[in-house]
């Protein structure tokens, strides 16, 4: 339980996946103009994320690991992820019309989302860890933990990120460096930002 | 070779005017994660390549018997069978690299710039068109990250390739004047750096465009 929490607070702040991993940065860039649009994306983000990394899990250990198939494991996951997008678009759509309304658009997005897949790659990695290190994922808790922590840490990254661009509409930025340029840079503040949560022991 | 216009435009846009990273902001994700140092950069840069010309031909052959409603997925596993081919071969062949870049060979399978050029071009072009537009956006894509891995590495480690550059007696250690800058070596560098070669990129292009 110790162990899942810890995980959780690091897969947030010390190895988020934007600031550390650069995981998700193409519609993190794209969708992060308004903070409303950012936080539906966020949601999904975190929804999809835990549904589809404690599946990728199981996968892992019960099917690829006891019969050496890891080889197969990129074909496996990114099928995995597609199938249960579509899956939640349908189940949505049918249980929850207002929710499908916020969230319809960008579940499509999140299927080629390289947050969802870097999630499912890191868990394969950090499978073979020894249960001792703190970035180990010893069983299915901790695969929620990771799975919920990295998308909150990516919802957190988007919103901030969103935040910080509404304002900057004001600024006067060199014209060549408007728009995308300036978000790099940003971004790039942000990060070194975030670097000090690496410094603690948690 | 006469080739037309529109083939030509399909492999040289790419390279400046249209560039994947610069301009169309795809595939960021492994651009800014591999680039600490030129030797995964350049595996990476060629993988992708490969992996782009490859997957163009594939899904272009196959373009007039794909369902709509289903693409997506099958782009996916057209993408995810020929990321696993590549992985496998640099793991026999280039270990160690294939250990440095990790994660992010697998993350090939979602690097935008493959689905954007499916989509948009390989599923509505001949063959050799998009092989074309697969090595152009390839060749665009790797240009950036050796240009970005070659300052960081130069300036974080004072290496090329492994090699050293920067002469040994010019660091404090050794009673010079020079140190490396570490700040190259963290995520953050990567981000600023393409920040600025997109604000150097842009303000060249307006200039050409007045």
């Amino acid at each position: 339980m110790e162990h899942a929490l810890s995980l959780f607070v690091r897969s947030i702040f010390a190895d988020n996946m934007i600031f550390a991993f650069f995981l998700g940065m193409c519609s993190y860039l794209a969708v992060s103009k308004d903070v409303k649009t950012a936080a539906g994306l966020g949601v999904a983000v975190v929804f999809v994320q835990t549904i589809t990394l404690p599946v990728n899990y199981l996968l892992q250990v019960y099917v690829l690991d006891p019969l050496n198939l890891g080889y197969l494991s990129f074909i496996l996951f990114i099928a995995v992820i597609a199938a249960i997008v579509q899956l939640v678009e349908m189940v949505v759509e049918k249980f929850s019309p207002s929710l499908y309304n916020a969230l319809g658009i960008f579940l499509p997005l999140i299927a080629v989302n390289c947050a969802i897949m870097g999630g499912s790659l890191f868990m394969q990695q950090r499978v073979l860890l020894d249960p001792e290190n703190v970035k180990a994922i010893a069983n299915i808790g901790d695969a929620f933990a990771f799975a919920i922590g990295s998308g909150l840490g990516w919802m957190l990254a988007i919103v901030a990120l969103a935040g910080i661009r509404e304002k900057m509409e004001y600024n006067d930025v060199p014209k060549p460096l408007q728009g995308i340029g300036i978000t790099f840079i940003t971004v790039g503040l942000m990060a070194l930002a975030f670097m000090c949560f690496s410094g603690l022991n948690i | 070779m006469a080739l037309s216009k529109k083939t030509k435009e399909a492999f040289l846009g790419p390279l400046n005017v249209n560039n994947p990273i610069l301009v169309q902001i795809l595939g960021i994700c492994s651009a800014l994660a591999v680039t600490v140092q030129l030797k995964p950069a350049l595996v990476m840069g060629i993988s992708v390549t490969i992996i782009v010309a490859l997957s163009n031909v594939v899904v272009s052959l196959i373009r007039n018997s794909i369902p709509a409603r289903i693409r997506i997925i099958i782009q996916l596993v057209v993408v995810a069978a020929l990321v696993t081919i590549v992985s496998e071969v640099l793991k026999a062949f280039a270990y160690d690299v294939a250990m440095q870049l990790s994660v992010y060979l697998g993350l090939i399978i979602t690097n935008c710039i493959l689905m954007g050029r499916l989509e948009a071009f390989a599923m509505s072009n001949n063959v050799v068109d998009s092989l074309l537009d697969g090595l152009g956006n390839g060749f665009g894509y790797a240009w950036i990250l050796v240009v970005v891995a070659f300052v960081r590495e130069l300036f974080g480690a004072g290496t090329l390739l492994g090699y050293q550059i920067i002469p040994q007696s010019w660091y404090v250690a050794n009673g010079g004047f020079y140190e490396n800058c570490g700040m190259m070596l963290m995520p953050a560098m990567a981000l600023i750096l393409v920040g600025c070669i997109i604000w150097a990129h842009r303000a060249i292009n307006d200039k050409e465009a007045k």
